[in-house]
């Protein structure tokens, strides 16, 4: 049996406000957490089949050329060697998230870098490793494009948008802005690198991958090795984070499954850490221009925001830079801008919080440049810019805390301790300062599927093939099911990442708790109404506690009502409720940093993130998003920066050592508070994403805060010491 | 990781008797096993020094320090003498790598670490370092981390130790063992070479000879400050940093040691800015002097050009912590 929704009306039920098990909204200990932090959680390349052999990707090591013979013989010859393999079906780069086919494909053309162009397999690791280090690729390179800044931008129409007379604003208005700021690329750093085992048996392949959207994947892989996805199981139960950096099928898996087919054994490719950096994906660097206009009381009257972004040839996705600006302050004059550059570097993708966690925070940057400029408190001012509707489409907000958490930071952080005036705080040698910034990030709802299976004894099993990349899906999905079952946690398991459950949405784009929340929402909803049959009672008159069903004042055990098995399968698919309104969930970060004035080196003091997300599912896993995405705020604030060769374009610094991501001693107290919000449109349990809110806006309120420490400003991310201290020369 | 023999050695002699062209030792670790997994560094035997009669911190008769090669990173900065009376070595030591890596990285072989230049560790890149004569990618190219001073054509690497430059203010030595059984006290400077046209040289070692121990001279007392200037706050490598020993008397300098690190193919030293600053009176102006003749010889490479203004405000900082209220 199934249950079908499409969310085309908003929910104003708010059943989980009316549930009786109590276990919804809690800090639950996550159901995986001992296995993870006992090391016996098997991630993707740990669960090693009898007579695996492992293959080790070798890369071409050319911007740009043609695969013109591989010497395969001397490698093949070496100990252990068993098949060196190269061709039309090796992937190019990884599909971008959702693609749900093949991305670029073939060994031949070279596009950048890095790209992984052969494969050795051997029957031990290092003899593989050995053989992909030894083997001599013959390339005829060819000249690419490697700087971005130097190649024609691509202005496609569908991604500009205008509304009103932006240069005339900005020369009418009393106080205007017109910055420009840069921001590098990132790598998604999760600490699982990317792996995967491939097993055939006959025509039938089971890849076990660290993948985020198994939902995707399946089609991908099938589509890349051109064969049916019905001949595909992809299994996924752990991973080790992803941050958008897993979303889609890459080289190792496919050139797993190819060896296996070939070798007719097991094959696992696990990569190396320079290989994540240089054949997964970056997020694209970004300059951005951002022109804002204001009458003297703080109105904004304009709003222009331009972005040039990169990307390899012949890839749809571009960093969506702006995807915020649209809607988060009022304006009547605005113009989008979207620019994409084709270069030969590292395939661009959806790395944490893609759009917003760059270009909300140089928007809010700008605001602050404007407040300053205004000589008006950077809080007042966004407070004054709430729009009441969305002022691009003129559609109404399905809710917006955005203004009570900027006035609930405010309170809590002591904002009004800040000295307006830059360089006004000082403790020896280091300048104390605040800074501030909104949060904003689009709100959305993914198809998704999930059966649940009510048993006679009393417990209940969730499956999907939606993922827990370390979010915290296996406790809330948990808690969803107990709390609409009337279930403790220790009667509910939760099966994941495996493409013989029916369809999740993948995590992703901050949409899967909601989205696979829904589809087990659904389902015990339905398992409810199949209870309250046999009581011929409605559904909504019955409670559910403790494995007990309370009706009329009377308590029955829920094994009394079940004599077999109930199944159900929840299918959730957006509607209009996406369409009719804009949702979003916002938020408001504040730092305090200390600027060394000799060395110009920063240390944060100490944040606050307030946040709205809908009803929150798991007070823990969800403060431990926000923590996550704030402390990748100080990376993009402070250190993170993918640096490239300026002649071949590759990325340089390729390892922990000299991708600065922070360290504990680069993160100090961050404190994290929710609203209490509900969001009828979102979906029926008024949840929101809550994954990459935490991020959107972070480094903003950080190098506001350095501004206000030092008087100087740092437009080109990240804010190392050296573009401070040439702020200090300059005489600041 | 190309694949080699391995052996354990049982005593010094046995040590070096057993090494030879292409072979090296291994003690911690932390460095080597990372350069052999990218064949970087390709010995086709190891041996292994660890139980070798090599841990001990031993008093020596004029009042300084013999430490063993083997000692770890950790034991050494928390020994108590170490911390007392050699504070420089000790907050040298705490601020280098993290603590997992100081638990294993041993004396001898912090001092015998190699670059952390990005495209010495890419096998696909020119690096004269590493393959001799291929050429030098991060001139051009990337080179935030890069020398600033005693660079060659060659090769603007740096050495990233922080030990090593504490030892270098300190005045320490090392005692070697030859291969040929000879045993051999260096003064630290002296064990570095310039990389000149072979920057695959890095030291005056002869496949074989093992550094046993460091000694330490009897303590110089007065004010010792290690800052170390780097990208994050903890777990990087040094921009730049100072090492800072400074006594004064009678409103005077009577004693400057200062080392310099994240700036040269090893740790640098300039005896004549020490000279220019012993017996003057702690000023700005003395303080400004210093750096400029510290820095007259100094060279950006492009990205690391930032490194000499942080220099000379890192330097006046230091010596004005060392030398404020620290007059006996």
């Amino acid at each position: 049996m199934s249950t079908h929704l499409k969310m085309d009306e908003p929910d104003h039920r708010r059943r989980l406000d009316h549930m009786a098990q109590g276990i919804i909204g809690t800090g639950m200990n996550r159901p995986d957490g001992k296995a993870k932090v006992t090391g016996t959680a098997p991630f993707a390349y740990e669960v090693q089949p009898e007579g695996m052999a492992y293959g080790v990707l070798v890369r071409a090591a050319v911007t740009c050329g043609t695969l013109k013979h591989v010497d395969s013989d001397k490698v093949a010859a070496l100990p252990g060697v068993l098949a060196v393999m190269h061709g039309p079906k090796f992937l190019r780069n990884p599909a971008q998230g959702t693609a749900d086919k093949a991305p670029v494909q073939g060994s031949e053309d070279i596009a950048y870098w890095g790209q992984p162009v052969a494969l050795v397999v051997a029957e031990t690791f290092e003899q593989a490793r050995h053989g992909a280090q030894m083997l001599q690729l013959e390339i005829k390179a060819k000249s690419g494009q490697v700087d971005p800044e130097t190649a024609t931008f691509e202005t496609p129409e569908k991604k500009q948008d205008s509304q009103g007379d932006l240069d005339q604003a900005m020369q009418q208005a009393d106080f205007t802005v017109d910055v420009t700021y840069t921001t590098p690329g990132h790598n998604s750093a999760a600490m699982e690198p990317h792996a995967s085992i491939a097993a055939w048996d006959g025509d039938q392949l089971t890849l076990r991958g660290s993948y985020q959207m198994p939902n995707y994947n399946i089609n991908e892989l099938a589509s890349s090795l051109g064969i049916t996805p019905e001949k595909v199981r992809i299994l996924s139960p752990f991973v080790g984070g992803g941050f958008g950096s897993k979303l889609g099928i890459a080289p190792e898996a496919v050139a797993a499954a190819l060896a296996a087919r070939e070798l007719a054994r097991p094959v696992g490719v696990a990569l190396s850490r320079k290989q994540v950096f240089e054949a997964t994906m970056r997020r694209s660097e970004s300059r951005q221009r951002v022109k804002l206009a204001a009458d003297a009381q703080g109105q904004l009257t304009a709003i222009g925001h331009d972005a040039y972004v990169s990307n390899l040839p012949d890839e749809d996705f571009s960093e969506p830079v702006t995807q915020a600006t649209p809607f988060t302050y009022q304006g009547e004059n605005r113009v989008i801008g979207h620019h994409i550059a084709r270069v030969n570097r590292t395939c661009a993708g959806s790395v944490r919080a893609p759009g917003e966690s760059i270009g909300l925070t140089v928007l809010e940057n700008a605001m602050d440049e404007l407040a300053d400029v205004l000589a008006i408190d950077p809080v007042e001012f966004r407070l004054k810019n709430i729009p009441d509707k969305n002022p691009t489409s003129g559609l109404p907000f399905s809710s917006h805390k955005l203004a009570e958490a900027l006035r609930t930071g405010r309170d809590r952080f002591g904002w009004d301790a800040r000295n307006p005036k830059p360089g006004s705080c000082r403790e020896g040698e280091w300048l104390l300062g605040m800074g501030m910034a909104s949060a904003v990030r689009v709100n959305i709802l993914a198809e998704a599927r999930a059966r649940v299976t009510l048993s006679p004894g009393g417990e209940a099993h969730v499956e999907t093939d939606m993922t827990d990349i370390g979010t915290g899906t296996y406790a809330i999905l948990t808690q969803i099911c107990g709390e609409m079952l009337g279930l403790p946690a220790e009667k509910i398991t939760v099966s994941l990442g495996d493409t013989s459950h029916p369809r999740g949405p993948g995590s992703g784009g901050s949409w899967g708790a909601s989205s696979a929340g829904t589809a087990v929402f659904l389902a015990c909803e339905q398992i409810r109404a199949e209870i309250a049959k046999k009581l011929d009672a409605d559904e909504t008159d019955l409670s559910f506690k403790d494995g007990h069903v309370i009706f009329e004042n009377r308590q029955t055990p829920l094994t009394d009502l079940i004599d077999a098995a109930i199944t159900i399968e929840g299918h959730v698919e957006p509607g209009k409720t996406m369409k009719d309104v804009t949702q979003a969930t916002y938020g408001a970060h504040f730092a305090e940093v200390a600027v060394n004035a000799v060395t110009g080196e920063t240390r944060v003091r100490r944040m606050l993130g307030v946040f709205a997300a809908g009803r929150i599912l798991n007070e823990k896993t969800a403060r431990s998003q926000c923590l996550g995405g704030m402390t990748f705020g100080i990376g993009m604030a402070l250190t993170e920066e993918l640096v490239h060769d300026p002649r071949h374009g590759q990325i340089v610094n390729h390892d922990f050592a000299e991708y600065h991501l922070p360290v504990n001693a680069d993160v100090p107290q961050l404190d994290v508070v929710f609203l209490e919000e509900r969001d009828d449109y979102a979906n029926p349990m008024q949840s929101k994403g809550i994954g990459e809110l935490g991020i959107c806006g972070a480094a903003a309120a950080i190098t506001n805060a350095m501004f206000n420490a030092t008087g100087v400003r740092v437009r080109d991310y990240p804010a190392t010491l050296d573009k401070v201290l040439a702020g200090f020369e300059d005489g600041c | 990781m190309k694949t080699f023999t391995y052996s354990r050695a049982e005593s010094q002699s046995d040590a070096v008797q057993s090494a030879q062209a292409g072979t090296a030792f291994i003690a911690g670790g932390t460095n080597l096993l990372d350069l052999m997994k990218l064949e970087v560094m390709t010995p086709d035997h190891l041996v292994d020094i660890n139980h070798l009669d090599l841990k001990r911190i031993e008093e020596t008769a004029d009042g300084g320090l013999r430490i063993g090669a083997l000692v770890s990173n950790s034991d050494l900065a928390n020994d108590m003498r170490v911390r007392t009376s050699w504070p420089l070595l000790s907050q040298a030591l705490l601020s280098g790598a993290s603590g997992q890596l100081r638990n294993k990285a041993t004396t001898g072989g912090n001092l015998l670490q190699r670059t952390r230049c990005y495209y010495f560790y890419d096998t696909d890149t020119p690096c004269n370092k590493r393959t001799p004569g291929s050429g030098c990618a991060a001139q051009g190219g990337f080179n935030r981390i890069h020398a600033i001073f005693g660079t060659s054509e060659a090769c603007i690497a740096t050495h990233p130790s922080d030990m090593a430059v504490a030892l270098r203010a300190l005045g320490a030595k090392v005692e070697i063992l030859r291969n040929d059984g000879e045993v051999q006290k260096v003064p630290l400077g002296e064990l570095y070479r310039f990389p000149g046209d072979n920057p695959e040289v890095e030291t005056i070692l002869h496949p074989g000879d093992l550094i046993t121990h460091v000694l330490l001279p009897a303590p110089l007392g007065g004010t010792q400050i290690y800052r170390k200037v780097r990208d994050r706050a903890s777990y990087a490598f040094a921009l730049v940093s100072v090492a800072a020993i400074m006594r004064l008397q009678n409103g005077k300098i009577s004693t400057a040691r200062l080392a310099f690190g994240g700036v040269a193919p090893f740790p640098w030293r300039v005896p004549e800015v020490e000279d220019l600053i012993e017996g003057q009176a702690p000023s700005p102006a003395l303080w400004t002097q210093a750096a400029d003749l510290l820095l007259q010889d100094a060279k950006g490479q492009g990205s690391n050009d930032f490194k000499i203004p942080l220099l000379r405000r890192t330097l006046a900082a230091v010596l004005e912590q060392a030398t404020n209220g620290a007059d006996i």
